[in-house]
């Protein structure tokens, strides 16, 4: 997209995000692989690099990781704008695009939280209370699963991937099997990865 | 209000603390924000009730439960569950304010701070490795949830059936997340009504 949105593209993005909204069951996360199919496979609006760094960032830093869907947002505006070279235009469209994409992930599952809460605090013994939570859980699994396998699979070439692929792998087994904290764990793969030996 | 012996936590599992305002709210859930990297759930436990105790521990077992079937990020949920309680829609607000603004600068920082170095090796090094890592972190956290599955209504079986058959339209097939949440997600919800209805039945027949 290097010319500039028009108001249509806007709608459009925000409409898909508040829709995934009440879809993000588990969280933002699990919606990341239709963004994936979204953003990048069907719109084009952002390259694989800058999904999968958004993903990456979010989680170097501090606070919810709902927050890669604000720095999707925030490169599709910079695309928009013809990128960060092209300056003022291009940095007001990456904040125009922030602001939508995560006022539209934010803004649905907010106020169904905020008004179901209290209703289901109150009915928590209820039957269907409980065939939603134990229906929706392995779902929720296997999301989590599909959303790490989608950002390791952009990258295919075996000859050249597979320490990126064997980095993976080791941090799945550091996480799942140790209490090793995770700061440690994306501190050295951006370490591994500037030595270029990943 | 002065803080509690240790005794007194002990003996007392009510929560005898309450946010002063929503200036409380605020701050509180920021600094709570800004000690998360990647998972925050071990950090809102630690904050929310035992230190500031506004929750006791069974409180928050429940409210978390609840924050985790609501749409949305589920920290987020449960800062503006306790904010909401005690000062209504302003106080969850506040909360929601809390976990996101500053978190939101600092991120935005790093992505610029990114984009101005992005086309050297090094940068492009890093976060691909960082990427691999966040990949795993990912996955793990997935897979540490399988546990969770032996006291599923469904069985375990049937429980990783379903797990399998939506990795693969979501991952292989890259169907729309939509229509796998209505068709797979429905067909097990009703499944699982049905499962606990037969159980209750069960269980009333069994004590006479």
């Amino acid at each position: 997209m290097n010319m500039l949105p028009t108001l249509s593209n806007w709608v459009e993005l925000f409409n898909h995000f508040a829709s995934l909204s009440l879809l993000a069951i588990g969280g933002a996360i699990t919606t990341a692989p239709d963004m994936h199919r979204y953003l990048v496979t069907e719109q084009g609006w952002l390259s694989e690099t800058q999904f999968t760094s958004s993903i990456a960032l979010s989680q170097a830093a501090p606070g919810p990781n709902v927050l890669f869907v604000a720095l999707m947002g925030w490169n599709v505006g910079l695309n928009a704008g013809g990128g960060p070279q092209v300056g003022g235009v291009a940095w007001m469209l990456a904040l125009l695009g922030m602001l939508i994409a995560l006022v539209a992930i934010m803004l649905p599952s907010s106020v169904v939280t905020y008004t179901a809460t209290r209703w289901a605090h109150a009915n928590r013994q209820l039957r269907s209370v409980r065939a939603f939570k134990a229906g929706m859980a392995p779902i929720v699994i296997a999301l989590l699963i599909a959303t790490g396998w989608l950002l390791m699979a952009a990258h295919d070439q075996v000859a050249h991937d597979w320490r990126l692929w064997l980095l993976t792998a080791v941090t799945t087994l550091l996480v799942w099997r140790t209490r090793i904290h995770l700061l440690w764990l994306i501190g050295a793969g951006a370490v591994l990865g500037a030595m270029g030996w990943v | 209000m002065p803080p509690p012996t240790p005794t007194d936590s002990l003996l007392a599992d009510a929560a005898i603390c309450r946010p002063q305002s929503r200036t409380d709210l605020f701050v509180s859930f920021t600094m709570l924000a800004l000690q998360g990297f990647g998972g925050v759930l071990a950090i809102v436990q630690r904050e929310v009730v035992e230190k500031k105790r506004w929750l006791t521990r069974e409180e928050f077992l429940e409210d978390w439960a609840v924050a985790q079937i609501m749409p949305g990020p589920n920290v987020v949920n449960l800062s503006m569950m306790i904010g909401g309680r005690h000062f209504g829609l302003p106080g969850a607000l506040a909360a929601l304010a809390g976990m996101l603004a500053a978190p939101l600068v600092i991120v935005l920082l790093l992505a610029i701070l990114y984009g101005n170095v992005a086309d050297t090796p090094l940068a492009q090094g890093a976060l691909r490795g960082m990427g691999a890592v966040a990949s795993g972190l990912i996955t793990a956290t997935g897979i540490k949830l399988i546990a969770a599955l032996d006291n599923n209504p469904m069985g375990r079986a049937l429980c990783i059936a379903i797990a399998a058959m939506t990795f693969v339209a979501i991952a292989l097939l890259r169907w729309p997340l939509v229509w796998v949440l209505l068709g797979i997600g429905g067909v097990a919800c009703i499944w699982t009504y049905r499962v606990l209805g037969l159980k209750e039945r069960l269980a009333q027949g069994a004590v006479p």
